[in-house]
């Protein structure tokens, strides 16, 4: 009995202590996984910068399957984690199924769309096609075959959205250039397939690729594994990926998802919620990579014209279609 | 279409084919002995972790194989003792098979490397690298036979070539063989081996330990052959795809070959022509991808004929008292 009461008083000071610690925030990560080299691992940099400059405290999840998701929210929203930062287009729907349900609790997705957002969630995208834009250009004035290459994930329009941006800077550069685009597949397996992804690489290197662009997540790996087996040039995506071949990745197309995570945790009860939010060049939401790695394949001329383009798309003098303003590519057929 | 393009998509179907076409023999000579074998996947997948994991630690690819062929034997060898030994259900030990090695690979590479369940890249040693077979070079100015030689003949990974020599070895040792003839005949009508004094447990342990060891050249293949390293799930379903080509074979050694190849060669079409134009409309890439399930319900529905299994397969063999 008296065993009993122990163990009913440690449960009890427990439940007390996980209401004290109520600002706790929570990352789901989606299903490339938190070490994907790329989106999530950007996401997961974020939270961890969070954590040791703070000394705070997050939960997390990777997700393993589709049925998890709503699942997962509802779990970290019960425990009293606030903000509840999510990453991946696919979890927006479920966020805003469960987001009426916990007033109290705010929610964050990154990269999803929803026609309504409830007052509780904040969404952030990132205008990947404006970063795209300016690695096109760098690869179209690094190749000497006049093609390059794409290799994207899953087909879904976010990916779309990457390589139109991508074709429309490699135009600009160069405008008889040809651009082959591939989707790996179209199923969430598509961002786990290293194999195919470098069969991809190959195929198009075959076809005269010389630099190719991995938005991919963890298919990317094998892409960028590929050409650099076959010695031509990658884009990395996301994260810096400069450093997975040194010398052998141009670039990589950096999309802050870190930035965004940091400051969401950063926030934390403050967040401003029921918007979008929409990182850009300006506000350095996304760029291209330049370290140790990759310093000697960019010559001054191609930083100039990239640097030159940036300032521009920034005043608005250069306007870059986005693929989800009619569904469409001007240059790019898919 | 020219003859380059061609050798290409040729080339490319053989790198995805030795995984598949060592998968089918692996599960071709567990079934002929009476043992279904859905783990393929799985041993494939626990192959391609050690090999991997092994070689990057190592330095040498050849520690990476003989560790991934260890840790395959010791998937098929908990299949045997589950379904030879035991008793147990076949199907049910190589579903627990797959979910294991799913779960196992992932964990123990997160724990090693800490880096979300994947290895370090492999280079240089840890690695196979394409062999170049004599007189490649001087051959290559031969017109026809000269560049097919030197692209797709010569300049393949050693587990490729010996992927292709199993199949030879396997008739040979199946059709040929005393041996082959036991582990048929456990099979179809294991009472019959055991009234000739032979051990029906034996000779399957013996099959299943086969299959061990080409899974595990397979997942070796994959993660140390065709990509520099292990990443989690990263057999994508192709031991799944091998249990299809098998069926698809027969049974038998020489179809599987040509089974896997007609998969690997679907795939490498689809990934080089991702959208084919025929004249008026055009053929879209999620069709190719699809292609290789689609034949196999049609040509088993109606052009293969019966694909009959062994007779005694998925069953347990209990002596009679």
């Amino acid at each position: 009995m008296t065993l009993m009461r122990t163990f009913l008083g440690a449960a009890a000071t427990l439940a007390l202590g996980a209401t004290a610690a109520l600002a706790e925030p929570a990352v789901i990560f989606d299903l490339g996984g938190k070490f994907d080299k790329s989106f999530n691992e950007a996401a997961f940099n974020g939270a961890e910068r969070w954590a040791t400059e703070t000394g705070g405290k997050y939960l997390e999840i990777e997700m393993q399957s589709e049925a998890q998701r709503e699942q997962a929210l509802r779990r970290f929203a019960e425990t009293g984690a606030n903000p509840i930062i999510t990453t991946g287009f696919a979890m927006a729907d479920p966020v805003a199924e469960v987001a009426p349900d916990y007033p109290d609790t705010k929610f964050v997705n990154i990269d999803g769309f929803l026609p309504e957002i409830p007052p509780n969630v904040q969404m952030i995208v990132f205008e990947e096609h404006q970063g795209s834009y300016l690695v096109g250009m760098l690869a179209a004035m690094k190749s000497a075959n006049g093609t390059v290459g794409f290799v994207g994930g899953m087909d879904i329009p976010l990916i779309r959205h990457f390589a139109c941006g991508y074709a429309q800077g490699a135009k600009a550069v160069n405008p008889d250039i040809s651009i082959i685009a591939n989707m790996t597949g179209t199923t969430p397996a598509a961002w786990n397939n290293p194999v195919k992804g470098g069969e991809l690489a190959q195929a198009q290197i075959a076809q005269g690729a010389d630099v190719i662009y991995a938005a991919a997540g963890g298919t990317g790996v094998g892409v960028l594994q590929a050409a650099a087996d076959a010695d031509i040039l990658s884009i990395g995506v996301d994260s810096n990926q400069n450093h997975l071949h040194p010398g052998k990745v141009l670039t990589s197309m950096l999309k802050r998802v870190d930035v965004a995570v940091y400051k969401s945790m950063i926030a934390g009860d403050a967040l401003e919620t029921g918007s979008m939010q929409v990182l850009g060049l300006a506000d350095d939401g996304v760029g291209y990579a330049v370290d140790e790695n990759n310093e000697a394949l960019l010559s001054e001329e191609m930083v100039a014209a990239a640097e030159g383009a940036k300032a521009k798309i920034i005043a608005g003098e250069l306007d870059v279609v986005s693929y989800y303003a009619n569904d469409s590519c001007p240059v790019l057929d898919f | 279409m020219d003859y380059a393009t061609l050798l290409q998509v040729a080339d490319s179907t053989v790198r995805l084919s030795v995984p598949l076409l060592l998968a089918c023999l692996a599960g071709l000579y567990s079934e002929r002995a009476g043992i279904f074998d859905i783990g393929l996947e799985g041993k494939m997948l626990m192959a391609a972790f050690t090999s991997a994991a092994l070689a990057a630690v190592s330095g040498s690819v050849w520690i990476g194989l003989l560790a991934g062929i260890a840790s395959s034997m010791l998937l098929a060898g908990l299949h045997g003792l589950a379904s030879i030994t035991f008793r147990g259900n076949q199907l049910i030990s190589g579903v627990a098979i797959n979910f294991l090695a799913s779960g196992l690979t992932v964990v123990i590479a997160q724990a090693w490397f800490e880096q979300g369940g994947r290895t370090p890249s492999l280079q240089g040693a840890a690695r196979f690298e394409p062999i170049t077979l004599p007189l490649a070079e001087t051959l290559q100015g031969v017109p026809v036979f000269g560049p097919l030689y030197a692209e797709l003949i010569s300049g393949q990974t050693a587990l490729a070539y010996v992927g292709f020599a199993m199949v030879p070895l396997t008739w040979w040792l199946l059709f040929r063989t005393r041996f082959g003839l036991r582990l048929r005949a456990v099979g179809e009508a294991p009472e019959a081996v055991d009234t000739a004094g032979v051990s029906v447990i034996r000779m399957r342990f013996a099959a299943v330990a086969i299959a061990g060891v080409l899974c595990g050249l397979a997942g070796a293949y994959l993660a140390t052959a065709l990509q520099a390293g292990f990443v989690r799930e990263m057999t994508a379903g192709r031991g799944f795809i091998a249990l299809a080509a098998l069926i698809f074979a027969k049974w038998r050694p020489w179809y599987a070959l040509s089974a896997t190849l007609l998969f690997g060669l679907l795939q490498a079409v689809a990934l080089r022509f991702q959208n084919i134009d025929i004249g008026t409309f055009t053929v879209p890439v999620q069709f190719m991808d699809a292609l290789p399930y689609i034949l196999t319900v049609v040509i088993l529905a109606g052009f293969v004929g019966k694909a009959i299994p062994p007779r005694a397969g998925g069953e347990p063999y209990v002596k009679e008292r």
